[in-house]
């Protein structure tokens, strides 16, 4: 099949996770079915798809917290899930998961011992997520946005190569919003891969390349202009639905430099 | 495993206790209350003398079987524990850093009680009380590493709570508390000889009575300690770093 040519084409290019035959099964009904993608190393890759079609158990396989029925996973070159990865990797749940009663500084210390990162990466990750003038406070009396800072930034400390995060945007206002997307951007510059779902098809223009999925399939692997040339909109929203009435997915993995010009 | 983390996660624990004063105040106070309250139900008869030394393993058992599956059950639903699992924390480091927090808190919550049963409720006790002392901190963190066991077995919230009536109460209802354990019908005295909490039973009322020699006594913490020991290692075997 053409996935391992295609596999062994991201490798040579550098992807930073290779997803290949993905199948999981949850509670009985198939959430991921053969899903294979890949995800190109510094660039900040949308993960979008209505509620249920599979994006955080994608997530969680590819963090390696999520039992697989069959398929790989390669992330940096390793299987998924491998100890090496993980203090190479950050990882934001939905929710936000840091404890409520501790402070916001408590529990990025406490998480730090864990990675066993540098102290001083507490400072750095507080002012990155602009939690400064709320430190002190218990993560429990801070509000929804606050808190899913608080997660964020666990998972920027020690500098992690990728990044995936579970809709790291949902509920903050839209100033927020933007900032955070600004230091999203600004982490991929500095070589991060991440890999980010919402199912805000708005934020899809903020990122360098989209996964659209549904029903546990993949819609779409291509870059932002390419799916709207390729479904001929000019927003996201659309270009989702006219693949549903196409019934024909947009996959054009990442060869992306090569085929986006001929296109 | 590495003792950095392990004692990062006891240091975390102990900090979010600390954050909640009602919790620490039951947890101290509540096994005292229930041992009053034993007492008290008995006060014109002297069936507490026999019973007593009984109350004093069963109590911190229970209230430290449930305060640790529930803390790590919270673990499991806030995401946390995926988080932690996702990072490099060893299972190990987890359930070791979990049972020297609690088992800090069962150490002060039995002193308190065992305090409370012999000099409030004149609880007598013929032998030493620092043996009574350490048969009960045994058994409290015999109910800490059980209730670590438990919820590390466990993949959802429903198990964990299912655990405590298949964990704990049989060994409460073969314990020796309703009836001796030699009266049993011989299958279930079979079983009781085996029991965790039977050991730490027979071994309090022993020292109430001062029936047994010391040794005999540190042979019973040997063997708590051996079941401590067993689950906190089966509990880190367990824990599941995929779920479903």
């Amino acid at each position: 099949m053409m996935n391992n040519s295609d596999a062994t084409a991201h490798a040579a290019s550098g992807a930073a996770v290779i997803v290949e035959d993905l199948t999981v099964v949850r509670g009985g009904a198939t959430a991921l079915d053969r899903l294979s993608l890949a995800v190109p190393r510094g660039h900040v890759i949308g993960l979008l798809g209505p509620s249920g079609s599979g994006k955080t158990t994608l997530m969680r396989a590819i963090v390696g917290v999520q039992l697989v029925k069959s398929g790989t996973i390669e992330v940096l070159g390793l299987p998924a899930g491998s100890r090496a990865l993980r203090t190479r990797m950050g990882y934001v749940t939905q929710q936000a998961s840091v404890y409520d009663d501790l402070s916001v500084r408590q529990n990025l210390a406490y998480f730090r011992r864990i990675i066993g990162a540098p102290a001083s990466d507490i400072d750095r990750v507080v002012e990155r997520t602009d939690l400064g003038s709320v430190a002190g406070r218990l993560v429990g009396s801070l509000s929804g946005g606050q808190r899913s800072r608080v997660s964020l930034a666990a998972a920027l400390l020690g500098d992690p190569e990728v990044l995936v995060l579970d809709e790291p945007t949902v509920g903050l206002d839209p100033v927020l919003r933007v900032e955070l997307w600004g230091l999203f951007r600004s982490l991929a510059d500095d070589g991060a891969t991440l890999l980010i779902s919402s199912h805000v098809m708005d934020e899809a223009k903020r990122c360098d390349r989209l996964l659209l999925l549904r029903d546990g399939r993949l819609l779409a692997d291509d870059t932002v202009r390419g799916l709207l040339r390729v479904t001929g909109t000019d927003d996201v929203e659309q270009a989702f639905l006219r693949l549903i009435e196409r019934g024909e997915p947009d996959l054009r993995p990442t060869t992306e430099t090569e085929t986006e010009t001929e296109r | 495993m590495t003792l950095s983390r392990t004692f990062a996660t006891t240091g975390r624990v102990l900090g979010q206790i600390r954050h909640d004063h009602r919790t620490v105040a039951l947890l101290l106070v509540v096994p005292s209350l229930l041992i009053g309250l034993v007492a008290w139900i008995f006060v014109d008869t002297d069936v507490f003398t026999d019973i007593g030394p009984a109350m004093i393993a069963l109590f911190p058992f229970i209230v430290m079987f449930l305060v640790t599956s529930i803390s790590t059950l919270r673990e499991r639903r806030s995401g946390t524990l995926e988080r932690l699992l996702s990072m490099p924390m060893g299972k190990g480091d987890f359930i070791l850093g979990y049972a020297l927090a609690f088992g800090l808190l069962a150490v002060f919550q039995t002193a308190i009680a065992v305090s409370f049963a012999v000099w409030v409720c004149g609880l007598e006790i013929e032998g030493s009380i620092w043996l009574l002392f350490a048969v009960a901190v045994a058994d409290a963190l015999l109910g800490t590493a059980l209730g670590l066991l438990a919820s590390a077995f466990a993949r959802s919230e429903f198990q964990v709570v299912q655990f405590m009536p298949l964990i704990v109460f049989p060994q409460i209802l073969l314990g020796g508390i309703f009836i001796p354990r030699d009266q049993l019908p011989a299958a279930l005295e079979a079983i009781s000889e085996w029991l965790p909490l039977s050991f730490a039973i027979d071994a309090l009322q022993a020292v109430a009575a001062d029936s047994e020699s010391a040794a005999w006594i540190t042979a019973k913490i040997l063997v708590i300690a051996a079941w401590i020991v067993g689950s906190i290692v089966l509990g880190s075997i367990t824990l599941r770093r995929r779920t479903a």
